[in-house]
């Protein structure tokens, strides 16, 4: 009973922890590409400063979504899904 | 200028009805917060249920808080309507018709002249939105960081684009799953559901985190300040010093930035989706057709 306690707390830390890290790469090089081309488009022409930086953020914050996504679900495995899947174990241990 | 009595008391009375009810939130929450030790993340609390043949219907603190944010986004437009003049006088009238000027400049840039009349809308999610995140500068829980009201927004929003793609005709419609072949029909419909479902996580999920960083990182500084200046003796010891400070900084991006951006987002995305769902050519063929029925009859 213990053991398996200890495995569904062991496997929710590393499915978030990997879902996290995982989620983070795609975003990130998503918003790394888009503010370097941000950033040579003023380079090339600064007058266009406001409309680039507002198009720019609008952009980031739509590409963070998966990012967002996968916080989501690290969050829940970490404070949602212990609980849950323990009480399904007890009920399940106890049926039997 | 100047104003009567009447004119100050009735601003008065708005005023008083922007506060109170963010006021009557915070005893709510005082009144019925459960004593917690530590860090607690939890969803919205649940006062009471109603009887319902297929489910309960839940009456929770998300829902009493964005009816707390209605009310005060209600007083404050007629806080700002109040003694408007033909001649632009005061700073409060002044900022109104920028307010109202910029929300129908972005429409109008967004939509096109069909969607004129839509500013309306557009302002109000935006506000409705805003006024939600920001909700937890006051430590209430922003209505925004549950999934139901944030949902609820998406599936109004799906009715409008479904409503104006239909403006092709139905049969224009179902033929629009079948593009580029009819193999990807699943894939179209999935589509279809995306659109509100991603919206919906993009806002909740965001909100959400922001909440959920800034309480870690406060349990982490305390537990920090605890082990370093814990073992001064007396009051000095007990405070976590280490509190003070830095979670109000990140408080600014995770709550303020995050929040007023995720807004601008939702309104940006219901603009572009809606404005784009009108099939154009379908559409006119549709009111030609129609128009030269009318004639012959």
């Amino acid at each position: 009973m213990e053991l398996a306690i200890g495995i569904i707390l062991g496997c929710c830390a590393l499915g978030a922890g990997l879902c996290m890290g995982i989620g983070a790469l795609g975003p990130g090089i998503g918003e790394g590409n888009a503010v370097s081309k941000a950033c040579e488009a003023i380079g090339r022409q600064p007058e266009s400063k406001g409309a680039v930086t507002s198009t720019m953020i609008m952009g980031c914050a739509i590409s963070e979504t998966t990012g967002i996504y996968s916080l989501v679900i690290a969050i829940l495995l970490i404070f949602v899904a212990p609980g849950l899947l323990v009480d399904l174990l007890v009920e399940a241990v106890k049926s039997l | 200028m100047a104003r009567s009595k009447k004119f100050l008391i009735t601003d008065l009375l708005y005023i008083a009805g922007m506060i109170l009810p963010l006021l009557a939130g915070m005893v709510l929450k005082i009144l019925t917060e459960p004593p917690t030790s530590g860090i607690s993340i939890a969803g919205a609390r649940v006062f009471f249920r109603v009887k319902f043949p297929i489910q309960d219907l839940l009456i929770s603190e998300a829902q009493i808080n964005s009816w707390l944010v209605i009310v005060t986004i209600l007083f404050f437009c007629l806080y700002m309507a109040h003694g408007l003049t033909v001649e632009c006088k005061t700073r409060r009238q002044r900022l109104a018709e920028w307010i109202v000027e910029t929300v129908d400049r972005l429409v109008a840039d967004n939509m096109g002249p069909y969607f004129s009349g839509y500013s309306a809308f557009i302002i109000s999610i935006l506000a409705l939105s805003a006024f939600s995140s920001l909700l937890s500068l006051l430590g209430l829980f922003p209505p925004t960081s549950d999934i139901n009201v944030v949902a609820g927004w998406a599936i109004l929003i799906f009715i409008l684009i479904t409503h104006y793609k239909l403006k092709g005709g139905f049969l224009n419609y179902l033929k629009g799953f079948t593009e580029p072949i009819f193999v990807m029909a699943p894939l179209n419909v999935l589509g279809e559901i995306a659109t509100p479902v991603s919206m919906a996580f993009r806002h909740y999920g965001n909100v959400l985190s922001g909440t959920v960083i800034s309480v870690l990182i406060a349990s982490a500084l305390n537990a920090a300040s605890a082990l370093l200046i814990g073992w001064i003796p007396g009051v000095l010891g007990d405070l976590s010093l280490l509190r003070i400070g830095l979670p109000a900084i990140l408080s600014i991006y995770f709550d303020v930035f995050s929040g007023c951006m995720q807004a601008y987002i939702f309104a940006m995305l219901t603009m572009l989706n809606v404005s784009g769902a009108v099939p154009w050519e379908a559409y006119e063929k549709r009111k030609r057709k129609k128009e030269a029925k009318k004639q012959t009859i």
